[in-house]
């Protein structure tokens, strides 16, 4: 190993910063999944009984469906009934007002940057924080409801707004619809929701937080943003877990419905436990996230920035049914030590002149497997239909893997595909240029793996895009080799 | 400024450099001329603290201190500079940025602060000028798509932007046409002053009609043949490489 590669190397050890513990009493259910499990996470809730219907009718389905194997990840069997699947702060049970939330839970989030406090209005995003199964505050709610907006958690819009949480939820991802999405479905906890009205613009950036605190839990969050004709909304989520030895188990499910002219912009910036450099540990991230571009020139961008995860399963997508429609899919995946990403994008155009771009950057380093994996899905009705697909890969040491599986299918013949595919290296010369002008290889690599992903982080809201940099370089630290 | 003393270098254990001795004083310039494999480029990388040679004798002393024992980033730091016969491209990152993250690396290390961004822009926009590049090669990636000549005098605005104290060139003037020489040329000159050192390695006499270097060495075989003043580089341009291997020791 050269003087070069070791420093790389040393790069690569890293310290997960949000590793620690909140030591809080729980409410927890024991571990195990079976109907009365589910019939008891309802109850928590004090749901309606439409809820639990569409509950154990997910959990049924559930019953009958194998796990997917086709990603290129590799993992010991999950042991589902070992899994705990609700999990609430004790103090926590309902909240009024932030005042009443345990200081505990703040301080948690004030250790992760996450300001709850409404005084904190510089930052100008409204946040809902949701601690291991529930949601324990959203903020600027008075502001938002001003403007007609409603944004607040599942638990809450289920009983607040059923007829919205009826008519649209399991509408873009329908309860059976993959062995994970069918798992959230049944089990699912809180999560947050979001409605724009007609003609609104949000007023403020909306943002979630995830955290999971509570050891052998699942976490099972489910989104629902719905954005009325001619409306807007911007959505940021990050996350964070402490880190344990287990696996941790994360599902969740994101659904978005964009009417007329609506659009809405979702921006991730996920940061779960990676599990340690041997490979112990971390969270396995296995998420449904697709958009529906319902209405006529609507548009639904997702940009999502992966660092953390054991594993990641995650294919956020759109459909493309209103004509005109647009819908984008930004990504930035960093892999390092063992861990392992199956990502990517599904565009599926069914609308007249529709178009899609998808712009993926893979980063891969230590030993770690990252994949791009896409489908461009043109039908026989999607006339003029365009996409545009760009999937790069970065490889850092020569112990590491970068894949792509890109899969096109066309059944319209005015459409129009591209694909462009590159992998490179970050070389012992770029390195050595940037050390003999003064600059450490930490920064080097850091400056070389931005610049890589310069295309997707300009997408993402601007203190996000300071984040994810920052991000960046504290997950390739140790990288270099 | 810089002594070197009885420097052997191997690589994948051939001996390369085989007792190379030299003594530059500040504000001297000197040309390192030789064939193709007489390790003139080893010099160079040694000097700068690339990974893959192995001194096994010798010293290197660089204003006081043990040059071989300073990291890469460190040398470059203290002030050394190697201009690179062979610039890389890094997509992405562009050229102002890298310019702004290696003058801040080097006054964080000098103790000063970072350097305020409008005075910044006002001093990368003086010195692009001298070396006739357009200003839009700022916001380009650091060498993406740029010609030879281009790159070389990249290298050149980058030496002009961090004021190091010792500039090694390594073979700049391979590849250029008279003009881009000639701006080569210009800003070694321009740059030149009497607390800055220069070695200038090249394979041809015709940078020396521009750069009047105080000494000369033709390097052959892994060692300093002979020594001498600007004159060395026209008899060896006159008798050619040839006549450097009738010579049998260091001579001057």
């Amino acid at each position: 190993m050269s003087a070069t590669a070791k420093t790389l190397d040393k790069l690569i050890k890293k310290d997960y910063a949000p590793g620690f513990v909140t030591d809080l009493e729980a409410d927890t259910l024991p571990p195990g999944l079976n109907e009365d499990v589910i019939r008891a996470i309802s109850a928590k809730k004090n749901e309606p009984e439409f809820m639990l219907e569409w509950r154990l009718e997910a959990y049924r389905h559930w019953l009958n469906m194998e796990e997917p194997t086709w990603a290129f990840v590799h993992y010991g069997p999950v042991d589902y009934q070992a899994i705990s699947y609700y999990s609430a702060p004790k103090s926590q049970e309902q909240p009024k007002s932030l005042d009443e939330v345990d200081p505990k839970l703040l301080e948690t989030y004030n250790k992760l940057g996450i300001p709850l406090y409404e005084q904190e209005r510089l930052a100008g995003v409204a946040i809902d924080a949701v601690f291991d199964s529930v949601s324990v505050a959203t903020t600027f709610k008075e502001k938002l409801a001003a403007a007609g907006v409603i944004f607040c958690s599942m638990s809450e819009a289920i009983q607040n707004h059923p007829d919205l949480v009826r008519q649209y939820l399991g509408s873009v991802v329908p309860p059976g619809d993959n062995f994970f999405a069918a798992l959230n479905s049944a089990v699912f906890s809180d999560g947050s929701f979001v409605y724009i009205p007609k003609g609104v613009r949000c007023p403020m950036e909306l943002s979630t937080y995830f955290r999971i605190n509570a050891a052998k839990t699942g976490q099972f969050e489910r989104t629902l943003i719905i954005a009325e004709d001619s409306s807007y909304v911007s959505y940021l989520e990050g996350c964070t877990a402490p880190m344990r030895d287990e696996n941790q188990l994360h599902a969740a499910v994101v659904e978005l419905v964009a009417l007329d002219n609506a659009e809405i912009k979702y921006s991730t910036v996920q940061n779960w436990y990676p599990g340690d450099e041997e490979g112990r540990g971390g969270i396995y991230n296995f998420v449904t996230k697709r958009g529906d571009c319902r209405g006529r020139k609507s548009k639904i961008s997702w940009t999502q920035v992966e660092t953390g995860s054991a594993i990641t399963w995650k294919y956020p997508s759109c459909i493309l049914r209103g004509d005109e429609s647009v819908g984008e899919f930004y990504s930035v995946a960093v892999t390092n030590h063992c861990q392992q990403a199956d990502t990517g994008t599904k565009m599926i155009h069914l609308g007249k002149n529709t178009r899609s771009t998808i712009i993926s950057k893979g980063i891969s380093a230590g030993r770690a497997q990252n994949s791009y994996r896409g489908l461009v899905k043109i039908l026989k009705s999607a006339e003029n239909a365009r996409n545009y697909t760009q999937c790069d890969s970065l490889l850092i040491g020569d112990r590491c893997g970068a894949h792509t599986f890109p899969y096109i299918e066309v059944k319209q013949p005015t459409a129009q595909v591209e694909h462009e595919a590159s992998t490179s290296k970050i070389s012992e010369d770029q390195l050595f240029f940037c050390m003999q002008r003064g600059l450490s290889a930490e920064d080097a690599v850091s400056m070389i793996v931005n610049g890589f992903c310069k295309q997707v982080f300009k997408e993402l809201p601007m203190e996000f895009a300071v984040e994810a940099q920052a991000l960046l370089g504290i997950s390739l630290e140790g990288s270099v080799g | 400024m810089l002594k070197i003393e009885n420097l052997h270098v191997r690589v994948d254990d051939k001996p390369i450099l085989k007792g190379i001795s030299l003594d530059i004083r500040p504000g001297e310039v000197h040309a390192i001329m030789g064939p193709n494999g007489s390790g003139k480029s080893t010099l160079s990388h040694v000097l700068a603290g690339r990974a893959g040679y192995e001194v096994t004798d010798g010293t290197v002393s660089y204003l006081g201190r043990n040059l071989l024992e300073m990291k890469p980033e460190e040398r470059a730091r203290e002030g050394v500079f190697l201009a690179f016969q062979y610039p890389v491209e890094i997509a992405g990152v562009s050229n102002i940025y890298l310019l702004k993250a290696a003058l801040n690396a080097i006054r964080k290390h000098r103790g000063l602060s970072e350097v305020d961004a409008m005075d910044f822009l006002k001093l990368v926009k003086e010195k692009i000028k001298a070396v006739n590049l357009d200003e839009q090669f700022l916001y380009r990636g650091v060498n993406e798509g740029f010609s030879g000549g281009e790159k070389k005098r990249n290298e050149i605005l980058q030496m002009a932007v961090l004021e190091p104290s010792l500039c090694i060139l390594d073979e700049t003037d391979s590849g250029l046409d008279i003009d881009a020489l000639k701006l080569v040329a210009d800003g070694v000159n321009a740059l030149r002053s009497a607390d800055r050192s220069f070695i200038l390695v090249t394979h041809y006499q015709r940078l020396l009609n521009y750069i009047k270097p105080d000494q000369v060495h033709v390097l052959a075989h892994g060692r300093i043949m002979k020594s001498g003043d600007a004159s060395l580089a026209l008899e060896l341009e006159k008798k050619g490489y040839g006549w450097v291997d009738q010579l049998t020791s260091a001579g001057a």
